[in-house]
């Protein structure tokens, strides 16, 4: 750990991989369809991660306003997730995605 | 101190992060999830971005978040009643998989990551940074950004409507 106070920029690179990873495990092993969008938000906010530490890294604010972007696409992206998994919900009254494979060959 | 409110608030979201994927209730994954949001507006804190941390709150704690449950407790979606049967393919390939891509992830992150380190404070990335450079350099996709939102209102009122019928 060496001097306490400063904290080398690949612990929060390291802390945004496991939390990528994770959310990639819970969109490859969920079934429910909301609990795999909130896999993918959390891998949004992994890369949010990245994008911020090295931003910090560079001194540049650029990375932030990427951050920034990501964050309104994934509220756009909410919106419409949310209301079509609704739409799904209304017609076939179910979550898992395993019911829902009209277009499985 | 830097170094352990970092450890600290990495692993309330790592533990929030877990406990998401393993939660059978997606209530319960809404609200790690939010745990998640708000260890990492700390640790956004800790990297001197401010209006991050703020946005990350107000926009993805605040906003996202309530949309996510309140259609959780519009659909009333409980507990998954069929345990789920992941197919042979996803038993035999899914955690060793994921356990790959983790040590990919950090092996490249060790061997590339450039060796410097973070002090709390040497650096802000103030409203007033982010805000100049929004409004300049990032003036047109901000303003594409508006014209996204926009067809997203749209597109989301769109299907809404179409279930009413």
């Amino acid at each position: 750990m060496g001097v306490m106070g400063a904290v080398p920029l690949s612990w929060y690179l390291m802390l945004s991989a496991i939390l990528f990873s994770l959310g990639v495990a819970g969109f490859l092993m969920r079934k429910n369809l909301i609990t795999i969008f909130m896999s993918i938000e959390l891998m949004l906010n992994a890369v949010n991660l990245s994008f911020v530490t090295f931003s910090r890294h560079y001194k540049q604010v650029d990375g932030q306003i990427f951050t920034f972007f990501v964050m309104v696409v994934a509220a756009a992206e909410a919106a419409v997730g949310l209301a079509i998994i609704l739409t799904v919900f209304k017609n076939r009254s179910t979550l898992l995605v395993d019911d829902v494979d009209s277009l499985r060959l | 101190m830097d170094a352990i409110l970092f450890l600290i608030f990495a692993a309330i979201a790592v533990a929030c992060a877990i406990n998401l994927v393993v939660q059978k209730h997606p209530i319960t994954s809404a609200l790690s999830l939010v745990g998640v949001m708000g260890a990492l507006a700390v640790i956004y804190l800790l990297l001197g971005a401010e209006f991050i941390a703020a946005a990350q709150m107000i926009v993805y704690a605040g906003a996202i978040m309530v949309l996510f449950v309140f259609v959780i407790m519009l659909l009333n979606a409980g507990e998954e009643k069929k345990p789920a049967r992941p197919s042979w393919f996803a038993k035999l390939l899914g955690i060793p998989l994921t356990i790959a891509v983790l040590g990919l992830l950090s092996f490249f992150v060790q061997h590339g990551s450039p060796q410097s380190s973070v002090t709390f404070g040497e650096y802000t990335g103030t409203a007033k940074d982010v805000g100049r450079a929004l409004f300049t350099t990032y003036l047109l996709p901000f303003e594409i950004t508006s014209v996204l939102i926009l067809v997203a209102i749209l597109g989301a009122v769109v299907l809404a409507r179409k279930e009413m019928d």
